[in-house]
């Protein structure tokens, strides 16, 4: 249960090796430790996470989850809240990839549209029945700025945030009556493993910096929030732009 | 018979913090709860009452929860021997109301009279009182559980099934449900009460005059302590301590009617309130006002309910002012010779920004048998905090120091401790856990409280 003052008892990572979602583990972790899932594909690095949680005093287990492949969603799902209520799951997988081999390869479009899309989409159904049933439950999903509006530089894997975005801003309206919460956070460039290599946009943070806005957003109940902060404003200028003017913008 | 109302909803505590989702059936027909309570599903069923409890342990998230204050029938009420049989549903202001004509007095009244019996058995709950008179439980001659096997047991404190009746007297509803009770009650020729004040400048006034002898005096006694002062006028109290008044201490005006319920309210909070309302500059003027109207040192003032007991019913719905952010109360006792500690807490508390205006001293007498009850010979402190960023670190603290002085939380309060504090701080517990769970071994009364701290 999460307690008076917004402390969760578990939690589940979807994208167990996510940085994002491994920094908001420890932040919880270090408010309190806690019971934690990681569910990711079988690796190493997978199990160096978990002996990372493990270090801040919390149990933590790990759960075989592979986000291209749907039709195991719904054991993995199963298996994560097979030891008792999930206070708070947090959808974190996701896929950069080279833009430009995304939008002339067939295969490498439709990987990632499943990988950000679709999973997030099967995902999200089967946590909704679940979080329903136990009558209460917040969840964190990861959304993105490049999603809000598309661009031509990564319009790919934009086009897959924004279905993303728009399926978890529904569910929030529809899981309003059953008493659980959920949190669309839209990152702008964060310096994590998946953007290894890419050249540092503005306003760009870090995981940690990430994970204290989704800490403060869950314990406010905030239901829509970037990070950082700013974007809100910039997206919203952004957004309303001419197409003429915003294809000339440098990024 | 009676109609079944069964509906979705969504519950919180008095605090007003961590809601959750339940299907509510509210009936006041025994034969229908006991049935609901067979079929609850797995995640379990738990007793609401008036949802006083602080936290939350009338609530339980995608299971059931039985509303029992359709339950509230009193059956009889024995003047001469001052016992009445009450359904778990009646509640102490009903009791009040109905009993007082004949004289009788609850036995044991917390800070509202808006809890049910049912309730007031579950969390034990103590007054002004505990010193002179005990917890609420010392007071039920018997009462009618209804067990996870659906049958309906009467239980004593001495006869048989004497340890499930402790065991339910504190158990926080999840050894059943109780359903009626026969509870002796106190006699008393007036409804008011006969009152001493005085105030002390500091903590060590305070505490000298709690350990002077002198509360043996007085029937019902507590201090209102200045939490937020910091410097020489830390701990500064305005005692009120009293009995209930004979008739001939009444002045004639009163002696008419001397069994009047007097209990007069003034005003309903609206839900309008913004956070952080509660702040240390409107407690602190509050503090100071409350401070400043006690008379220095009052001598067998005559004073009605709300007056002397139920300052805060003036206000109906008062737990509004803090916003929907909401608050928590910390409440916890620890053994008398642990003065230091207790002087070290209200330190804390006064230099960490944490603001409670609610701030309530008092001296316990001995326990009950009960392994879960809270009251244990000591000091109790009960302060409200509104939530804001760094309270749970804060509490977290003091946990540490009440846990170290071998003191312990109340569960009837607390919305935000570990399972592994509570499990230090009540050694009894599984001795409490071994009789719930001959009761009840598929664990099917279950609350959010339960769940938190692992009960």
């Amino acid at each position: 249960m999460i307690d008076a003052v917004g402390n969760p008892q578990s939690l589940l990572l979807l994208g167990g090796t996510s940085d994002i979602a491994l920094a908001t583990a420890e932040r919880y972790a270090r408010q309190r430790p806690l019971r934690i899932v990681l569910a990711a594909r079988p690796s190493e690095r997978l199990e160096a996470a978990a002996e990372r949680l493990r270090s801040t005093g919390s149990t933590v287990t790990t759960v075989s989850f592979d986000a291209r492949d749907p039709g195991t969603h719904g054991e993995a799902i199963e298996k994560a809240f097979a030891d008792g209520d999930i206070d708070i799951s947090i959808v974190a997988f996701g896929m950069l990839g080279d833009q430009e081999k995304l939008w002339t390869d067939v295969e490498a479009a439709r990987e990632l549209a499943e990988i950000n899309y679709v999973a997030p989409v099967t995902v999200g159904v089967l946590l909704a029945e679940k979080l329903r049933k136990q009558g209460h439950g917040h969840i964190v999903a990861l959304s993105s700025v490049a999603g809000e509006r598309v661009r031509r530089s990564n319009f790919v894997y934009g086009s897959s945030k924004a279905g993303l975005d728009g399926f978890y801003t529904g569910l929030t309206e529809a899981l309003r009556p059953s008493g659980v919460k959920v949190t669309v956070v839209r990152p702008g460039h964060v310096t994590s493993k998946m953007t290894e290599g890419l050249s540092e946009a503005p306003l760009a943070q870090t995981p940690e910096q990430v994970a204290q806005i989704i800490v403060e957003s869950v314990r406010k109940g905030k239901e829509l929030v970037w990070a950082p902060a700013q974007f809100r404003y910039v997206m919203s200028v952004l957004r309303h732009l001419p197409r003429v003017i915003f294809r000339r913008l440098p990024f | 018979m009676g109609s079944v109302k069964d509906e979705q909803q969504t519950l919180t505590g008095w605090g007003r913090t961590a809601p959750t989702r339940a299907r509510v059936v509210s009936t006041p027909d025994v034969e229908a709860i006991a049935r609901t309570v067979r079929e609850s599903g797995e995640r379990g069923v738990i007793a609401r009452g008036l949802g006083r409890s602080y936290g939350d342990p009338s609530q339980n998230a995608g299971g059931l929860v039985i509303d029992m204050t359709a339950l509230n029938r009193i059956h009889s009420i024995d003047a001469d021997r001052g016992v009445v049989d009450v359904d778990a549903g009646v509640n102490l202001d009903q009791l009040m109301r109905a009993a007082l004509p004949f004289g009788l007095w609850a036995p044991v009244l917390p800070g509202t009279r808006q809890v049910t019996i049912g309730g007031a058995i579950g969390s034990d709950i103590h007054g002004k009182n505990h010193h002179s008179h005990g917890s609420f439980g010392n007071h039920v001659l018997s009462l009618d559980l209804l067990t996870a096997d659906g049958e309906i047991r009467t239980l004593t404190p001495d006869g048989e099934g004497s340890e499930l009746f402790w065991a339910t007297v504190g158990g926080m509803g999840l050894t059943g449900i109780v359903l009626r009770s026969r509870v002796a009650m106190k006699h008393t020729e007036t409804a008011y009460f006969i009152v001493d004040n005085d105030r002390t400048a500091d903590l060590d006034e305070t505490l000298e005059l709690f350990g002077n002898g002198s509360d043996a005096n007085y029937d019902y006694s507590m201090a209102w302590f200045d939490s937020i002062s910091t410097g020489p006028k830390l701990g500064r109290a305005v005692f009120s301590r009293g009995s209930l008044a004979k008739l001939e201490d009444l002045p004639k005006k009163l002696r008419g009617d001397p069994l009047k319920f007097d209990a007069p309210q003034l005003l309903t909070f609206p839900d309008v309130f913004p956070n952080g309302l509660a702040n240390k500059l409107t407690f602190s003027a509050l503090g100071e006002v409350w401070y400043r109207k006690a008379p220095k040192k009052g001598r067998g003032l005559i004073q009605n309910l709300t007056n002397f007991y139920h300052p805060l019913d003036m206000f109906g719905e008062w737990n509004r002012a803090y916003g929907s952010r909401g608050f928590l109360q910390y409440q916890f006792i620890v053994p008398f010779d642990a003065e230091d500690e207790l002087r070290r807490i209200v330190r804390l508390m006064a230099e960490s920004g944490h603001v409670s205006f609610l701030n309530v001293l008092k001296r316990m007498g001995e326990g009950n048998r009960a392994p879960l009850s809270f009251p244990t010979p000591g000091w109790t402190v009960t302060v409200d905090f509104p939530i804001v960023p760094g309270l749970h670190e804060f509490c977290s603290r003091l946990d540490e120091i009440v846990l170290g002085a071998g003191g312990r939380l109340y569960l009837a309060k607390d919305s935000r401790t570990t399972p592994e504090m509570i499990q230090r701080m009540y050694p009894r517990i599984d001795e409490w856990r071994k009789i719930r769970d001959s009761v009840d071994p598929d664990g099917i009364f279950t609350s959010d409280l339960s769940r938190r701290l692992a009960l």
